[in-house]
């Protein structure tokens, strides 16, 4: 269930033509960045997860850490679907009473990163060609055992989708990535 | 004992400073059932002014305390055990939820110790009712229940108000509390809006100005800001028309030649044509919910809409608005009464006339006893001035369209939940909340037995309470739907075995009577209507198989109104239910 746009017929056009103009129109985009400072209290995560999945939405990504304030926690959320009902969702977030505030990042001037630790299968002479992708990424070999390595890297999402794709799924043992953390830049609220 | 020691005062139990602090809060009447978890509070409960109401099941205790908070205004308290005390609550919670009513649900819970490891009469009830509840606490330490109790009533009062729950576990309600009363609420992430933006007010009132059919749609926010008589001035001021949702019913009076009654389903055909024939269409505390618009690509399509809410979740969700005003209706009706100017909605005033005129209300005269004539006598017998609470089903619409509600918070029926049972119990809260009024159960044979049990507290608790029994002996809205939608085939609408209702309330010591000939009607009414030396019990046998006109079947457009039952037999509809 989407919220239709009014369809602009003719006498609704020349009533809003009249009338004087209050906010101007929001932007649309796919894949959505949610940043949301909220109150350290129990049941505050599920309340939070609840705005999504009672509407059937998929979290991509759910990042829960400290933030500068004692008592509140920071949640960076990316997921994915309709702008209307995204816009409608941070609304319902940001009436959560632990919620302190919900603002979307999507197309903000913001900073974004993620970190990732990929451990792959290397022996003998595969060992070389994993080490020469760690290096053009810049990832750090942090384990070093004789039959894998575990490597840390950090970057835009995408690079880190980039940085995954060229190993084949028999050679990735394990993947754990942190999810997308943002912050908005210079002095604007995250 | 020492002088100093006996002077020191002993420091209360968990329990016992709750039971203070819902006194500071000014709590008459707890709704409740005891039970293991809850002991420590119903102890404490003993040595209390505030009143307990026993009831028989944790669920009319849930809608007694929504029909004292939706009469009254106040928050209404229920206190029930852990486990399935908690869980009967749910459904009121739900009730109270989706119509946005204040409500403080005490729960007891085993103890912390035992938190999760299935413990008798365990239930996760803050995760069961996360969705039913504005805000929820699971109380760890006696320390925090003077903060939580203050926060729990203070956001169920406010801004779009709305059912808070406490889980008290019994370690927490019997040990020591020693914290202070609080005061003073913090909480950064609840704000409420008060006076709406004043750029948003500016741009509605020059929208209003320049309407030519302009109609002011209210709903149940109107009630609860009780903004009234400011949409009263708004609407004579701009000469426009109202028309009010089941909810907000009441706001402004339906008596009132400028307000053309309930829009919606099975609103009055007129209402429903002047919002289909609208160019501007302003929401005051009201969210366009689907029994409003039908189908929503073709509401309004050609009107301007403004909307004012308290919820700013509300913009948007359904119809896209022009114009969003985040505020209390009142507060922002005010602002803009003296920004607008009168309209020229001569004509428009005029074609609404001409369907109020067209299109009256109807019901056969004849036949046997009609569920709508009964209705139609209970209006003029109390005179629009009692307070009327109401089931779901058919005889909720039937009593929506002929008892006209004439004053505010006079009209309580469960509007986004549908909750069967209801009425009842709704209607013994609004007594004990408002005892000088006369308060009538509108109820029907099927719903009144989900909650019918509570004639008892009733009559122990003497409440002058008047319960209407509209018995077809069918689940009548269900019935209806599949005689037009489904080829007639009855599926699970029969209530065959319906006991004799008048002896179930006389085996409760409750006076009762029956309706059965249309010439008995007026005379048994005011009967029932004068009687005050308990609550009181109406039976009217009405005819098996009536429907609900006029109706928009659901996911139609308001377009697709049908005033009288088709020749042929209809589409399933496509809305949702």
């Amino acid at each position: 269930m989407s919220s239709p746009t009014p369809m602009e017929t003719p006498s609704r056009r020349r009533a809003l033509a009249r009338a004087t103009p209050m906010t101007p129109a929001t932007q649309s985009a796919d894949l959505h960045t949610i940043s949301l400072l909220v109150r350290d209290a129990p049941g505050v995560l599920v309340r939070v997860a609840m705005v999504f999945s009672r509407r059937g939405y998929n979290i991509e990504s759910l990042v829960v850490s400290p933030s500068a304030q004692a008592g509140f926690s920071r949640m960076t959320v990316t997921c994915s679907g309709d702008v209307a009902i995204l816009e409608q969702m941070i609304r319902q977030l940001s009436k959560l009473v632990d919620v302190v505030h919900a603002l979307d990042h999507t197309t903000s001037d913001r900073y974004e990163t993620e970190i990732a630790l990929i451990k792959v299968r290397c022996e003998g002479a595969t060992r070389r060609d994993v080490l020469e992708i760690a290096e053009h990424f810049n990832a750090k070999v942090v384990d070093y055992a004789p039959e894998s390595v575990i490597l840390r890297v950090y970057g835009s999402s995408e690079k880190l989708d980039a940085m995954v794709s060229l190993f084949s799924p028999e050679q990735i043992v394990d993947l754990v990535r942190s999810g997308k953390i943002v912050m908005a830049r210079a002095l604007e609220m995250t | 004992m020492t002088r100093e020691m006996a002077m020191e005062p002993r420091v209360p139990t968990g329990a016992e400073k709750l039971i203070q602090c819902l006194e500071r809060e000014g709590v008459e009447y707890i709704f409740g059932y005891s039970g293991g978890a809850a002991m420590p509070i119903f102890d404490a409960l003993v040595d209390s002014d505030i009143k307990l109401i026993l009831v028989r099941h944790e669920q009319g205790a849930a809608h007694m305390a929504d029909g004292y908070a939706r009469a009254t205004g106040k928050p209404g308290v229920v206190l029930v055990t852990s486990g399935p005390g908690a869980t009967n609550t749910v459904t009121g919670l739900l009730t109270a939820h989706m119509d946005s009513v204040p409500m403080i649900v005490l729960t007891g819970q085993t103890i912390t110790s035992m938190l999760g490891k299935d413990g008798f009469q365990e239930a996760d009830v803050t995760g069961i009712t996360y969705a039913v509840v504005k805000h929820s606490y699971l109380l760890k330490s006696a320390s925090d229940i003077p903060r939580a109790t203050r926060e729990a009533f203070h956001i169920a009062t406010s801004g779009r108000p709305g059912p808070v729950l406490i889980d008290l576990p019994k370690d927490v309600t019997q040990g020591p509390c020693d914290a202070p009363f609080v005061d003073e609420i913090h909480l950064p992430g609840y704000t409420v809006p008060t006076h709406g933006d004043a750029a948003a007010i500016r741009r509605a009132a020059d929208l209003l100005t320049n309407a030519k059919r302009p109609i002011l749609y209210v709903g149940h926010g109107a009630v609860i800001s009780g903004a009234g008589k400011a949409v009263i001035r708004l609407a004579e001021k701009l000469r426009a028309p109202i028309v009010n949702t089941l909810l907000g019913k009441g706001a402004v009076s339906e008596a009132l030649p400028c307000n053309l009654g309930m829009l919606g389903m099975h609103g009055t055909a007129y209402a429903n044509k002047a919002v289909d024939h609208c160019d501007l269409i302003m929401a005051i505390g009201a969210r366009w919910d689907d029994r409003i618009t039908g189908k929503l690509d073709e509401f309004c399509v050609d009107a301007v809409k403004i909307h004012i809410d308290i919820d700013p979740a509300e913009f948007g969700k359904m119809v896209k608005p022009d114009v969003a005003i985040a505020g209390d209706a009142r507060l922002v009706l005010e602002e803009m009464i003296p920004l607008v100017s009168p309209a020229d909605t001569k004509a428009w005033l005029d074609q609404c006339e001409v369907w109020r005129q067209r299109y009256p209300l109807r019901y056969a005269k004849q036949g046997g006893l009609r569920a709508q004539h009964v209705l139609d006598r209970l209006h003029a017998v109390t005179r629009g001035d009692a307070i009327i609470t109401t089931d779901v089903g058919q005889h909720q619409m039937w009593a929506a369209q002929f008892c006209l509600s004439t004053t505010n918070r006079h009209w309580i029926s469960s509007g986004g939940a549908g909750t069967m049972g209801f009425g009842f119990p709704a209607a013994l809260g609004a007594q004990l909340g408002c005892p000088d009024k006369k308060v009538w159960a509108v109820v029907g044979d099927g719903g009144f037995q989900m909650t019918q049990a509570e004639l008892a507290t009733a009559a122990i608790q003497k409440l002058p309470a008047k319960c209407l029994i509209i018995n077809n002996n069918f689940l009548g809205m269900v019935r209806q739907w599949q005689e037009l939608f489904f080829d007639n085939r009855l599926s699970g609408v029969d209530l065959v075995g319906n006991p004799d209702f008048v002896k179930l309330a006389e085996a409760y010591g409750v006076k009762a009577w029956r309706i059965r000939r249309p010439a008995d009607v007026d005379k048994i009414l005011a009967k029932a209507h004068a009687y005050d030396e308990g609550p009181c019990v109406v039976v009217a046998e009405v005819v098996k198989e009536d429907n609900v006109f006029p109706m928009i079947p659901a996911g139609a457009p308001l377009s697709g109104m049908i005033i009288e039952k088709p020749k042929e037999q209809m589409a399933k509809p496509t809305g949702s239910t």
